[in-house]
């Protein structure tokens, strides 16, 4: 099944030449309407100009989450206020968020993809979906909703959290496919277990459209399992529209990524050069429909690769390995996205604790964050301690958005290394 | 009223911790003469009285344990039923808030004293002053020692 059949399946060539006029335009409309992009060019002394063939893209500068960062709010904008209808945000390294806005034309693009990727995994108009991502400033369920009503399935916007409560729409509605974070769902497998639940027994649920997380082969398989569904994997940054941008097929081997939407290119991290095919390598993304905001080579900071041959659902799109690593220190925990810096600058600023930390992760979704006190500082009272620890856990909170344990430890408990620490010690099995 | 001190050590909880320092203790040839541990999730803070506490103070300084050194109130005890009472009921007729107690038994078992911690020291010992408390002091320790 397919929902824009002459697109998805579209000959290389064709698909080239189409990618090559749009990388012109996108060019072109960056380079005359935002300042940032201007500079840019001028400083590598080139113009839109410049593109020629698809390789010529490797002439144009990246653009980095600290470009983005630091031209909060308006910054990328292209086109005027007035132009556009929605603002997603997504968090960044410190303060400064990272502002996405979205045209008219914009929304109904992303919808467009997402409504491909749905399609693609055999939903009908009589499924329903339970969007359990977070609807706010994040893309995560916005972008889904819109897609899901364009195909003209059932939405339940039900957002995460209150699983007993997910459970009865589940029951009550039919639910047949979920969209949440492979977290979430594990979370959700143990609470329907305890319950004595059997999905495949109890439910209608047929599929679920796991992301926002990276997560494993395994952690796929024991989902499907416990659920009796198929789970496909779902990548997608705010920064390229959210969701959407790669997805699974029936097939459940690599995400077909939209190229008439956007340009891959695989990198090495350090070098900044194309990585050999088949390689794996940052993930490099530029937009090609985007009206309100293009955006040139950006940085995923995403280790990936690409999978060679064709797929069998017959779709040209290129296909994405699920996400390897990062080429950052970015955790992503309960979806969210937070950098040990952002840990590290709340902890500076409180007088009471010392120098060294660590962030250690577990089960699923479990953060803990131990901090060495301040000998001098101690004063025996047990309250102050108990305090300390308190105001610790609730700066950090609303920070990074997540509340972690906090654990006080004695100086001196924490390895020293020499040159960069180990900093976060990730146990997590997702 | 002599000053009697009171020594506290952070310590993370998790086994062979109270080893630890009593070993040091012991090494330093330092006597406890009364313990108390407060533990809150995941931490705690063990509360020490010392024969020896300038020394004991230092050995675990040097030895990097997280040390502070407050002075605490000794209020002797009668042993009979009602001796804790008496003295709880002047603390708080004279509104003396305790923030930690203990017991502190000497002489086998001849005489035993409820120490007390209080944020305000100061102020508490003037409020008991003309009260009918009898205190342990370090003084009277250094001289039962010296026999």
């Amino acid at each position: 099944m397919f929902w824009q059949k002459d697109i998805e399946t579209i000959s290389r060539k064709a698909l080239e030449e189409l990618q090559l006029k749009r990388l012109k335009q996108t060019a072109r409309q960056a380079y005359i309407n935002i300042p940032f992009y201007k500079d840019r060019f001028s400083k590598l002394d080139i113009t839109p100009k410049v593109i020629t063939s698809l390789k010529d893209i490797r002439k144009l500068p990246f653009t980095t989450r600290e470009d983005m960062r630091e031209h909060y709010p308006f910054g990328m904008l292209a086109v005027n206020k007035e132009q556009v209808v929605r603002l997603h945000t997504s968090s960044g390294t410190t303060g400064k968020p990272k502002a996405i806005f979205f045209s008219k034309k914009d929304v109904d693009r992303a919808a467009e993809l997402i409504a491909r990727c749905l399609i693609m995994t055999g939903i009908k108009k009589d499924d329903v979906l339970q969007n359990m991502m977070t609807y706010g400033l994040f893309t995560g369920a916005l972008v889904m909703h819109y897609g899901a009503e364009k195909v003209g399935v059932l939405v339940i916007p039900a957002g995460p959290g209150n699983t007993k409560r997910q459970i009865a729409l589940m029951q009550d509605f039919k639910t047949t496919t979920l969209h949440l974070t492979p977290s979430y769902a594990l979370y959700l497998a143990s609470v329907m277990g305890n319950e004595g639940l059997v999905p495949k027994r109890d439910l209608a649920l047929r599929r679920a459209y796991l992301g926002s997380e990276p997560y494993s082969e395994e952690t796929r398989n024991k989902i499907e399992k416990f659920f009796g569904i198929d789970v496909y994997n779902s990548y997608g940054l705010s920064e390229m529209n959210g969701p959407g941008v790669a997805f699974e097929c029936i097939h459940k081997n690599g995400m077909h990524l939209w190229e008439d939407n956007f340009i891959i290119e695989i990198i090495d991290p350090d070098t900044g050069k194309e990585v050999p095919e088949g390689e794996k390598g940052e993930l490099v993304l530029t937009t090609l429909c985007r009206e309100a905001m293009p955006i040139l080579r950006y940085r995923t900071r995403d280790i990936v690769m690409i999978i060679p041959g064709k797929c069998k659902c017959g779709r040209t799109h290129r296909r994405i390995s699920r996400i390897i690593g990062r080429s950052d220190d970015m955790i992503i925990i309960r979806g969210v996205n937070i950098f040990p810096q952002q840990i590290e600058q709340v902890l500076m600023g409180i007088k009471a604790v010392a120098q060294n930390y660590q962030i250690v992760l577990e089960a699923y979704d479990q953060m803990t964050v131990r901090v060495e006190i301040t000998r001098d500082l101690f004063d025996g009272r047990v309250e102050h301690l108990v305090n300390l620890k308190n105001e610790i856990t609730e700066k950090l909170r609303s920070e990074i958005l997540v509340r972690p344990k906090v654990e006080l430890l004695e100086p001196g408990t924490l390895p020293v290394t020499e040159g960069k620490a180990t900093r976060v010690i990730d146990k997590r099995t997702l | 009223m002599e000053e009697l001190k009171q020594i506290s050590i952070f310590s993370e909880n998790k086994p062979g911790r109270l080893s630890k320092i009593t070993k040091v203790l012991a090494d330093a040839g330092v006597n406890i003469l009364a313990i108390n541990i407060a533990s809150s999730n995941g931490f705690g803070v063990l509360k020490f009285i010392f024969d020896k506490s300038e020394v004991a103070y230092q050995k675990l300084k040097q030895k990097g344990f997280t040390v502070s050194v407050n002075e605490v109130l000794a209020i002797e005890l009668v042993d009979r039923p009602g001796g804790l009472y008496e003295v709880a009921t002047i603390l708080s007729k004279k509104r003396v808030n305790i923030e930690n107690a203990y017991v502190l038994i000497l002489g086998s078992r001849k005489k035993a004293y409820l120490i007390v911690d209080i944020i305000d020291i100061d102020k508490a010992k003037k409020l008991l002053k003309n009260e009918k408390l009898r205190f342990y002091t370090a003084k009277k320790k250094a001289k039962k020692e010296a026999k």
